[in-house]
């Protein structure tokens, strides 16, 4: 036997209590919500129980989508979804639900789930909407930013505080900023004079501008807003009299991906041209591959006979120039340099970048060139009342079937029959602790899983109990009785464990979406049951027979 | 102290072909049924859709019918589900002219609309929808064939390497036995097939054995330990030494399927039924199909242990009581904590 003292077993009894508290103690989350008032976005705090909820019990959308080939067969399914996915990954956003889920089941399928979300008319026109891919030249002459002076002045006319102002936020925006920059542009001593007259320029108090924070690689045009400011600036820069103040013929788009800087993450804000230069339409190709010579990660496009010639005149005029790749209105990745005019084909050299990288832009640029128009499949939208109402009568019947247990184990069994419902305790807080570390769903089907599996869980100890039973009534000494009923009630409690399992497995393996769920909930359920009903009720029992070593009877 | 079945001696064993008799008399009509008309099968399965609405009063089935009628919307069921004021109305494909063309979501959105007329705007909500394509739903059926076969192959497999084949077979066909009368069940009811349905039929499988397992693992101990009874006697032994534990945790899990059923709510409830009827069929099979069973296949195929199957009744000689104490208690120890 592995833990033969008791000091040792209840140390790793103890060790899994911390844990699972650890697990399910509720932690602060960020959760993005659509303000009712005016229809962006904002931040909350939420403090829940890290367990996540299925779509059937916390309300939302679930949608299956399949590439359309009812206008004609489309050769490569695999090909046109990932296309798709990235479509709809740099979409979802917009809807602003805390855990959006966007995946590729099976070949030729995508999921997408969106919790909390309402309308479903609204999600379908958004994730069905034709991509719309542009290459825009970034605000070279830094128009942005020599207007945001003004626009901090408006902002302070109308009553709008920098966020920064209270003391120790603004020492926490000039030092952030500070060796930031200096960290970034070690050796570019030529850059570093540069930058550091723009962060005097940027800090200066002003509500938008200490937002802003300059490019590390001091590209003309791009700021860094701290990720959890960004919905903020969002807002800021929506008012009308923010608007009023950009510089005609500039616009501002977010980045899709977060840049982390030291502790922090940070989402990417480009002042680009209105005018796209080009858009997906005359994209032709684009393919991803790693350059044999130079070891670079490289993105191959070629245009249109007649993108071409507009995109050799544009680029003829912007060599030099930053060009922001603009897919749904999101800029993605960073903007590349134009290093000299390109015509019909073009390539983007992402540097020692992983490969990875270079194939997801390919990505995104035929996702724009050729559209794949999605059908959907299979659809589902819960209420985020009924899925309130699932969880409190799955609850409620959860209590009084538990209740039952806890009577049924107590009465027949006594005082050993109160250590099976202490373990019981125990495996409940387990069982929920697992789902919170794997990050499984918790889905009514689960929850109906969970409480019959309360059911079940007792069975190892009714069959140890038993067995104890037998072994005391053929003459046995307590001590003796417990040893063999734990050593012969173990085979069947394997046995029987064992094969649930595989059968949970098959379960989790054919099925989807809450039968998976549920699958689960029943895995780690039976991995607790046997944790609490073999070694923690032997630690009772131990502690037990050593508190009274000369018991003649044993209350079982 | 309670004691339940506490050295019990029936012989269960003896009334074996009462309970295939009983069993068949359930069995037979219900799959009757079942080839004649099919399942309950949810949209899920079919394809189609479902609208779930709550409405401000309870208004009848019959207005939102007549509302529905008023709009074109025919082969629609509408049923009460829950509450007084919740009602489901699922259109399965195939039954509605916008739905064989493809197109999932114009029904909701067409019933959305006759609603809006017949009962007003906001005389209710809908709490939920359901769509899905016809490709989606025969998928579905595939894939819930292709669980319980795996399901029973690896169970076969795991049974045959920890006890032998024997023991795995007499198992499996004492499940396949479960399946029978849980969809002749699932029939008598008209309970609605779903996902979830389907993964309580799983459960119910693992439940089952489980159950089978005990039996068998007390079996195996008592093959050991009793050199000189036959099989009849060393499986009735066994099923009387187990039959406190099945009474246990029969009645534990009864309690936690019975507040489901009675508690959980409308969704779960097929889910419920179904497992309780589980807790039913599977003690039953345990006893009166698998124990036989293995007597059967002991019989046909002998076994190297298989004193087993040399008399089907009991040889009266020896007494079934246990033995004297410290003979058989270390008849083996597998696993250790």
């Amino acid at each position: 036997m592995l833990f033969r003292t008791i000091r040792s077993r209840l140390m790793v009894t103890g060790a899994l209590v911390v844990g699972s508290v650890f697990a399910l103690k509720p932690s602060n989350t960020v959760q993005r919500i659509r303000d009712a008032a005016t229809g962006r976005m904002k931040d909350t705090t939420v403090r829940r129980v890290p367990i996540n909820l299925g779509l059937d019990l916390q309300g939302g959308i679930h949608l299956s989508l399949e590439v359309d080939q009812s206008k004609g067969p489309v050769p490569d399914c695999a090909d046109a979804i990932s296309r798709a996915e990235r479509v709809v990954r740099s979409r979802i956003d917009q809807f602003g639900t805390t855990e959006p889920v966007v995946q590729i089941i099976g070949r030729c399928r995508l999921v997408v789930e969106l919790p909390g979300e309402k309308d479903p008319a609204r999600a379908k026109s958004i994730i069905q909407r034709t991509a719309f891919l542009e290459f825009r030249i970034t605000d070279m002459q830094n128009l942005f930013r020599d207007a945001l002076p003004e626009i901090d002045r408006a902002l302070r006319e109308a009553g709008v505080q920098a966020p920064g102002q209270t003391g120790a936020g603004a020492a926490n925006v000039a030092q952030l900023f500070g060796p930031d920059t200096t960290k970034a542009k070690k050796g570019k001593a030529a850059a570093k004079g540069k930058a550091a007259k723009d962060t005097t320029d940027l800090n200066a108090p002003g509500a938008l501008s200490s937002l802003l924070f300059q490019s590390p690689i001091n590209m003309p045009g791009e700021f860094l807003v701290p990720e959890e400011q960004a919905p903020v600036a969002e807002s800021l820069l929506a008012r009308p009299e923010v608007k009023r103040l950009i510089p005609r013929g500039i616009e501002l788009k977010w980045g899709t991906e977060l840049a982390s800087r030291g502790a922090r993450a940070y989402r990417a804000l480009y002042a680009v041209e209105d005018r796209p230069i080009i858009t997906g339409e005359e994209l032709e190709k684009a393919t991803a591959r790693r350059d044999q010579v130079t070891n670079q990660s490289v993105v191959d496009f070629v245009l249109s006979r007649s993108g071409g010639r507009k995109f050799e005149r544009e680029t003829g005029r912007h060599v030099g120039h930053y060009m922001a790749i603009i897919l749904d209105g999101r800029a993605q990745g960073q903007p590349p340099i134009i290093k000299s005019q390109i015509g019909q084909h073009g390539q983007i050299e992402l540097g020692s970048k992983p490969l990875q990288e270079a194939q997801d832009l390919a990505l995104v640029l035929r996702a724009g060139a050729l559209p794949a128009p999605l059908t959907i499949v299979e659809e589902r939208t819960i209420g985020p009342s009924l899925g309130q109402d699932s969880i409190k009568d799955g609850i409620r019947a959860g209590v009084v079937g538990v209740l039952l247990v806890i009577l049924i184990m107590v009465v027949y069994y006594r005082l050993s029959g109160v250590l099976a419902v202490l373990a019981l305790t125990l495996y409940v807080a387990f069982t929920l602790a697992g789902l919170a570390l794997f990050g499984s769903t918790l889905t009514l089907p689960g929850l109906a899983g969970l409480v019959l599996s309360v059911g079940i869980a007792v069975d190892a100890n009714v069959l140890i109990f038993e067995r104890i039973r037998e072994e005391l009534q053929h003459g046995k000494l307590v001590r003796t009785a417990v040893d063999e009923g734990f050593k012969h009630a173990m085979s069947a409690i394997v046995d029987s464990n064992v094969s649930t399992a595989l059968t949970a497995g098959i379960l989790y393996l054919v099925g989807t979406g809450p039968v998976r769920g549920f699958a689960v909930t029943l895995i780690i359920g039976i991995g607790a049951s046997m944790i609490t009903a073999i070694f923690v009720v032997r630690t009772f029992y131990m502690i037990w027979l050593q508190r009274r070593p000369d018991m003649a009877t044993l209350s079982v | 102290m309670i004691r339940l079945f506490a050295n019990a001696n029936y012989d269960f064993i003896k009334w074996r072909r009462w309970a295939y008799g009983l069993t068949a008399a359930l069995i037979v009509p219900g799959f009757a049924l079942f080839l004649v008309h099919g399942l309950n099968y949810s949209i899920e399965f079919t394809g189609g859709t479902l609208i779930q609405l709550e409405t401000t009063q309870p208004v009848g089935t019959e207005r939102i019918r007549s509302a529905l009628d008023a709009a074109g919307i025919r082969d629609a069921e509408i049923q009460q589900f829950g509450g007084a004021n919740e009602y489901k109305v699922q259109a399965r494909l195939g039954t509605t002219a916008a739905l064989t063309q493809g197109s999932t979501d114009s029904t909701a959105q067409a019933v959305d609309s006759a609603l809006a007329h017949g009962l007003g705007p906001h005389q209710y909500t809908i709490v939920r929808t359901e769509a899905v394509g016809p490709k989606v739903g025969r998928e579905l059926q595939g894939k819930a064939f292709l669980a319980i076969l795996f399901s029973f192959i690896v169970t076969l497999i795991y049974l045959a390497v920890r006890f032998e084949w024997r023991f795995g077979l007499a198992a499996v066909l004492a499940t396949l036995h479960d399946i029978l009368t849980t969809i002749a069940f699932i029939r008598y009811l008209n309970l609605e097939v779903s996902l979830v349905v389907v993964g309580a039929v799983l459960t119910m499988v693992g439940y089952s054995l489980n159950d089978t397992i005990i039996i068998f693992d007390r079996v195996r101990e008592n093959l050991r330990k009793f050199r000189r009874q036959n099989l009849y006697e060393i499986l009735n032994l066994s099923i009387n030494e187990t039959l406190p534990r099945s009474v246990l945790t029969h009645g534990t899990t009864m309690a936690t399927t019975v507040a489901l059923v009675l508690l959980a709510g409308e969704v779960l409830r097929p889910f419920a039924l179904v497992m309780t009827f589980a807790i039913f069929t599977g003690t039953f099979s345990s006893i009166y199909i698998a124990a036989p069973l293995l007597m059967y296949i002991e019989k046909r195929w002998p076994g190297q242990d298989a004193r087993g199957a040399r008399a089907f009744r009991p040889a009266g000689a020896v007494p079934l009581t246990p033995p004297p104490s410290g003979s058989g208690s270390e008849a083996r120890s597998k696993a250790a904590v």
